[in-house]
């Protein structure tokens, strides 16, 4: 009985799971289509057709020559590098002091640091907004990244990693006369290494497809990161209509992090799923 | 003891800084802002102290529409996307073969630009002088449309808007369902299938109750995710939302800040504390709902 019954179940169960996958990586398809057909091609199907006989590179090289795709390009690796390793500098340092030193006051410290945690961004933008145009650091790599740095949720995550290393080798270290940075360098890093990269990979991306603080304080096309890019590339980019080239830049624009995704694929996912939110 | 406290205080430093200068210091600002009156940038003068500007806010068309559309997104899309998520999760965990491929498929609009990915459904539903787009395509397979998804009736464009959003939030729930599904003990299985437990009840009697704090989380996190829709939106609608007729609470304080209608903090600021209070209260009505209804163990 419930044999049979999982012969009707099974089937329908990959049929269900077979649709959803078809409608995730559809616009994916429809996005590396897209920017192979021609520009007259594409304009000229009024039903658009789901292949192409005559694929073209043509619209990847309009793509880099007709908009300053490369500049944003290189724009949002720099401030992603940037944004990390100081993140991680950050991070690390205090999440060493809350896992490890002894200080008054740490436990109080502590629960502020925590109920950071429930403060949205949208509320704490406006002020820095203003700061950042009162310091003169609209238009500036210094203003898009500091602003950009913090992350309690990760010092956080680093602290219980940290405080899983056991106390013995830190007295054994303390006994050979080690110094406390030597000591955080040589072995907590190494010991959390994972936490350490999954951190290093969800702010990467974060920082990849942030929209909203560079398009406020950027409207310099010089200091454009990818999102803000792609935005203006839609509004006066190519002419609105030359749909395959904005395709061809869209691809340009998602494939580091798809990528990046295929790659670390489980450290990703398992980063993810210990609490990682988007945005 | 001493110089153990200043050590401990120098690791903190940098944290420290950062965090007073761009979080704890705004959050004190913003409160200050929303009370000030006609607040001027160049300036930095105001004339009065008062809840003018929360009057304002209220009482101003566009907010009201962010509003609205703010609040049809939430109960369409926290449901949907939430219980869509659990049916593919449910499915996920039954099969063997090909789950991890399904699983790393799943999850790829987790990694995507939302900006890049929304102008390929932007090109897909819209309608142009030159081609109806890939949906109308679909639809007029059926005897239907061809309908402008991107500039024309309501309707429409919130179907697009909450299918987007929809599409972008699936990943992170079909992930943490999976591994709360994985993680129910074996042994009420075991025991159910010994007793001869239909398919169903077991899902309703065990699975369910066991990953219901994993749905609690997931629907908290989603009102609260789509509370604050904003870039989604400008993907497919453009930068101009308030023209469209689409601009969501975040959208409508970015613009009182910046753009072509900016240059008001203090109505920013007023509309950003509406919405901490909006979602706070409703964080907490959930939670209150919650505890009454989901089965926690130790």
């Amino acid at each position: 009985m419930e044999k049979e019954k999982n012969f009707k179940l099974k089937p329908l169960t990959y049929v269900f799971l077979t649709l959803w996958a078809l409608i995730v990586l559809f616009p994916f398809y429809w996005m590396v289509l897209t920017s192979v057909k021609g520009y007259g091609a594409y304009n000229s199907e009024y039903i658009p057709k789901l292949y192409t006989l005559s694929p073209t590179l043509q619209n990847y090289a309009d793509a880099f020559t007709a908009v300053p795709l490369a500049r944003y390009f290189v724009n949002t690796v720099f401030f992603t590098v940037a944004t990390t390793l100081i993140m991680l500098a950050v991070t690390i340092l205090a999440a060493y002091a809350f896992a490890r030193l002894d200080f008054r006051g740490k436990n109080l410290v502590f629960v502020l640091f925590l109920s950071l945690m429930m403060i949205p961004n949208e509320l704490v933008i406006i002020t820095n907004y203003v700061t950042v145009t009162n310091l003169d650091l609209r238009n500036t790599f210094t203003g898009l990244i500091l602003p950009s740095v913090t992350s309690v949720f990760y010092i956080y995550l680093l602290k219980e990693n940290f405080e899983q290393v056991p106390d013995q080798l830190y007295y054994a270290a303390k006994v050979d006369g080690t110094s406390d940075l030597k000591y955080l360098f040589k072995v907590m890093i190494p010991i959390c290494k994972p936490t350490i990269v999954t951190i290093t990979i969800l702010k990467a991306i974060e920082c990849w497809n942030s929209y909203v603080w560079p398009r406020l304080v950027t409207d310099d096309e010089n200091y454009f990161l990818v999102s803000n890019g792609i935005q203006s590339i839609r509004e006066n980019g190519f002419g609105r209509e030359n749909i395959p080239a904005m395709m061809a830049a869209v691809v340009v624009i998602s494939l580091p992090l798809i990528l990046l995704f295929l790659v670390f694929r489980h450290m990703i996912m398992a980063g993810v799923s210990r609490g990682g939110t988007k945005g | 003891m001493e110089h153990k406290n200043i050590k401990a205080w120098l690791y903190l430093l940098p944290a420290l800084l950062f965090l007073g200068v761009f979080m704890v210091y705004p959050l004190i600002d913003v409160f200050i802002y929303s009370f000030e009156e006609s607040y001027n940038f160049a300036s930095q003068t105001y004339t009065g102290t008062g809840s003018y500007n929360y009057s304002y806010v209220l009482r101003d068309p566009y907010f009201l529409q962010a509003l609205k559309n703010t609040f049809l997104l939430v109960v369409i899309t926290v449901p949907v996307s939430t219980g869509l998520a659990l049916l593919i999760s449910v499915g996920l965990s039954s099969i063997k073969p090909l789950r991890q491929l399904y699983q790393t498929v799943f999850f790829l609009p987790y990694v995507t630009n939302t900006l890049a990915v929304g102008l390929v459904f932007m090109i897909l539903f819209k309608r142009t002088p030159y081609t109806d787009g890939f949906v109308n395509l679909m639809l007029s397979w059926f005897g239907a449309g061809p309908i402008d998804f991107i500039d024309g009736s309501y309707a429409a464009k919130m179907f697009v808007m909450c299918l987007y959003t929809i599409w972008i939030v699936m990943p992170f729930k079909i992930l943490i369902l999976t591994s709360a599904l994985a993680s129910v003990n074996q042994t009420y299985y075991n025991a159910a299938r010994v007793d001869g437990t239909p398919a169903i009840r077991v899902f309703f009697r065990i699975t369910l109750p066991m990953i219901s704090p994993t749905l609690v989380y997931l629907v908290i996190t989603g009102f609260i995710g789509a509370f604050k829709a904003y870039s989604d939106e400008v993907a497919l609608f453009g930068t101009d939302l308030n023209a469209a007729g689409m601009n969501t609470i975040v959208g409508y304080v970015y613009d009182m800040l910046y753009g072509n209608s900016g240059g008001y903090p203090s109505y920013a600021s007023a509309a950003a504390i509406l919405l901490f209070a909006i979602v706070l209260t409703i964080t907490c009505i959930n939670l209150l709902v919650s505890r009454k209804h989901v089965h926690y163990i130790s």
